[in-house]
């Protein structure tokens, strides 16, 4: 069959046909080469005054290092009787980068990489700084001829979403096909079959929460640091990324809270107002949120502010129907609670992470072991939420990305 | 309902100041506030989250403005579904909701009577012949019969021995036109039109078909927004030049209003100004945090109007931008807030792993 590559721009391993990505052998996870090259990726991106300037860039660099990525492997190799079993990649897979997270692609295309994996990474249309810096990047190494080995297993490429076909044809072709984004674009790319023997694995549209012991807020020294913590993981993107908390969980007794919180969002608006001015749309469409959420729910209130930085709206119960009213920008629905375990009802398979603030490990490990909880993919301190790891959404990335042999 | 309005209507429209206005305008509004409150189980849900006692003594810049988007999302009427005689829609762009408003007879006929006040201000009392400029299929038509519609059929109330300057497919009639502006050539015409419509047909159309028209003894009032225009780089002072100099047209009234405030529009003066009248007010908030700015500060328009009764949309946050230019003081003579409206408020580019679909 003869494919004409139309449309399609190449961003790394210019050399790609669909018919070469098809021959490819896949590796165990962590190959040495792998390991190599990401470890040169990592220092040549922290070398570029220019790649220094993006944080997500750094912190991506950061977790690609060798140091890092032996951690990884540590943790890998204690999951694994190697003695009885061995794993291997399952072969190509074609990821579907979110439009928005600038760094996703990279993240999902290491997941890979370290599993064992040719890869075709779709990455958004939008013109992000951070993906041309990375796939430059990429492409100058593979380019010396120094990674005969790697070259075939990254091709980043970039089409109109009309462009179909090649949604279809690299569905065709791959063996696991990895999703992120919302449910409408997960929709939207079933349309396209898998071969039978092929799999999937989706990141669809997620709910997250944020606890925090009101307790700690009033003995916290510096409350503008966690302020610092709480911004990244919600306005930073928006509050937009599916790690970003909409119901803030607010545990103590009525008074304690009453105190705490004035004292958190006096912080959180002061360090956002500087690095968040809110758009007129935004502070409409916050308000327009509002007003849905009233109509709909009918027990809750707003809280009275001195600008639209946080559009705060408490709620008097908790049900699954609040995750419907989640808005974006700095729109949050407040729960006052006695004890942690309150937030159960809300707990549905729809939510993801669980941020907090206050809480010993011990408690939280407590809370989700006895609490029988539906949902909650992973929990993390305040400021984490964006942290990305090879456990994502409830799955082991290696273990899903690759095939292990028994004997 | 209309216990207040009773008084109001029979008062000229710009010739109350500010403080009487301001007394007027609590006490309306206020009661407003409490039978929508008591009438419209959403329109109460809102006010008690807001949360706003709808009971306390009334002052038009606390009340709760609702984004007039809410409209597009959400059924909001506080009469029962046998006493709506009218719904009217906005005309939306393709694939967008449209709004819905619930009219019942009163709602009705004050729009009526309160538009004519207005207008009248700057017509005169007595009709006028009368130039739409559109087509009729645009009345024909059940699906194009939303706000242009409605619009044409109330400015009509001004006109008589009426002609549509447009034939069914928008191609301008010159000569019919030509013919109707001799036959009346000792009196005033009044042309009628949407904005975009009269600066693609009545003017770019005509002109490109290398023919001309003597519109000097005309007066136009034109509404309907300026997006589509803005984009092209057209703004008032472009139109109404053009218009001059190529027809010697200088009598020329924008108005702003929408459909969920149909009658109280606020017509542009000899200044150039905007006017709010003795039925309507505006405030232009500040998006950082909803304050209420002064003279000549940009922000978002709220618009207040006495006449909506049988749906709640008697204080609104619009999503248009505009700037407060004063009070009572302008050249015209007219008495009330007198401002501009500078634009759109632009969609968000957002980030995120969600898809994101409002706006």
């Amino acid at each position: 069959m003869q494919f004409e590559l139309r449309d399609l721009q190449v961003l790394t391993n210019k050399g790609f046909t669909p018919e070469k990505a098809k021959t490819f052998k896949p590796l165990h996870p962590f190959d040495r080469a792998v390991v190599e090259f990401l470890d040169v990726l990592s220092r040549k991106l922290l070398r570029d005054p220019i790649a220094r300037q993006y944080p997500d860039i750094v912190t991506f660099a950061f977790w690609i290092r060798k140091s890092n990525i032996g951690i990884l492997r540590e943790d890998y190799e204690r999951r694994h009787d190697f003695s009885k079993e061995t794993l291997y990649g399952k072969g190509l897979v074609f990821h579907v980068a979110p439009s928005n997270v600038p760094i996703n692609f990279a993240y999902s295309l290491v997941a890979g990489l370290l599993s064992g994996n040719a890869n075709i990474v779709r990455v958004s249309n939008k013109d992000f700084p951070q993906t041309r810096i990375v796939t430059d990047a990429m492409e100058e190494l593979l380019d010396g001829g120094l990674w005969p080995g790697i070259e075939n297993l990254v091709t980043v490429v970039k089409y109109q979403r009309e462009n179909a076909e090649w949604t279809a044809l690299f569905s065709t072709i791959c063996d696991i096909r990895i999703i992120w984004g919302g449910d409408e674009t997960i929709k939207e790319i079933r349309k396209h079959q898998l071969q039978p023997n092929s799999i999937e694995i989706c990141f669809p549209d997620r709910y997250s929460l944020c606890a925090i012991e009101a307790k700690a807020i009033l003995s916290e020294e510096n409350v503008a640091t966690l302020a610092e913590r709480f911004f990244n993981d919600t306005y930073l993107f928006d509050q937009n990324a599916c790690t970003a908390p909409h119901l803030i969980i607010w545990v103590g007794d009525a008074e304690t809270i009453e105190k705490a919180k004035p004292l958190f969002w006096g912080a959180v608006r002061e360090y956002s107002g500087k690095k968040y001015p809110i758009a007129p749309i935004v502070a409409v469409d916050k308000l327009v949120a509002f007003c849905r959420e009233a109509i709909g729910l009918g027990n809750v209130r707003r809280e009275i502010d001195v600008d639209n930085t946080a559009v705060r709206v408490a709620v008097s119960s908790l049900s699954e129907e609040i995750q419907d009213n989640k808005s974006y920008g700095g729109y949050f629905n407040e729960f006052d609670a006695r004890r942690l375990e309150e937030m159960t009802p809300v707990v549905t398979k729809k939510v993801q992470t669980l941020s907090y603030f206050g809480f010993s490990h011990n408690k939280i490990a407590e809370f989700l072991t006895q609490g029988n909880c539906v949902g909650i993919d992973r929990c993390v301190p305040m400021g984490k939420t964006m942290d990305f790891s090879l456990n994502w959404d409830g799955k082991y990335l290696v273990d899903a990305l690759s095939r292990t042999v028994t004997f | 309902m209309h216990h207040g309005l009773g008084e109001l209507l029979n008062t000229q429209p710009y010739t109350l100041d500010a403080k009487s206005k301001k007394r007027a305008l609590d006490r309306i509004l206020g009661e407003l506030t409490v039978f929508h409150f008591e009438n419209c189980e959403k329109y109460r849900r809102i006010l008690e989250a807001w949360p706003y006692d709808a009971y306390k003594s009334p002052e038009s810049l606390s009340i709760p403005y609702l984004p007039v988007r809410l409209f597009k999302e959400f059924d909001l009427k506080s009469v029962s579904d046998e006493n709506i005689i009218k719904t009217m829609t906005s005309s939306g762009t393709t694939g967008q909701n449209v709004s819905r408003i619930f009219l019942d007879k009163d709602t009705a006929t004050n729009q009526t009577i309160v538009l004519g006040r207005i207008v009248s201000d700057f017509l005169g009392t007595r009709r006028l012949p009368m130039i739409i400029v559109d087509s009729s299929a645009v009345l024909r038509d059940r699906v194009m019969f939303g706000a242009r519609g409605a619009g044409i059929l109330g400015f009509s109330f001004f006109g008589y021995d009426k002609i549509y300057a447009l034939d069914d497919n928008l191609v301008p009639q010159v000569d019919k036109i030509e013919a109707f502006l001799e036959k009346h050539r000792e009196e005033k015409v009044f042309l009628f039109g949407f904005t975009f419509m009269i600066w693609k047909y009545l003017l770019k159309e005509i002109l490109d078909s290398g023919k001309t028209l003597d519109l000097s003894n005309c007066v136009l009032v034109h509404g309907g927004g300026w997006k589509k225009l803005l984009d092209q780089q057209v703004n008032n002072n472009t139109f109404k030049s053009a218009l001059k100099s190529a027809y010697g047209l200088l009598d020329i009234h924008n108005f702003y209003g929408m459909v969920e405030q149909t009658g109280s529009i606020y017509m542009e003066c000899e200044q150039g100004h905007l006017h709010a009248s003795v039925f309507s007010d505006v405030i232009i908030r500040n998006p950082k945090d909803f304050s209420v700015n002064g003279v000549n500060s940009e922000g978002l328009i709220e618009v207040l109007s006495v006449l909506p009764a049988s749906y709640p949309g008697h204080v609104l946050l619009t999503e248009d931008r505009g700037v407060l230019l004063g009070e009572d003081d302008c050249p015209c003579g007219r008495k009330g807030k007198y401002f501009k409206v500078t634009g759109r408020i632009e969609k968000a580019e957002i980030r995120g792993c969600s898809d994101i679909y409002a706006v």
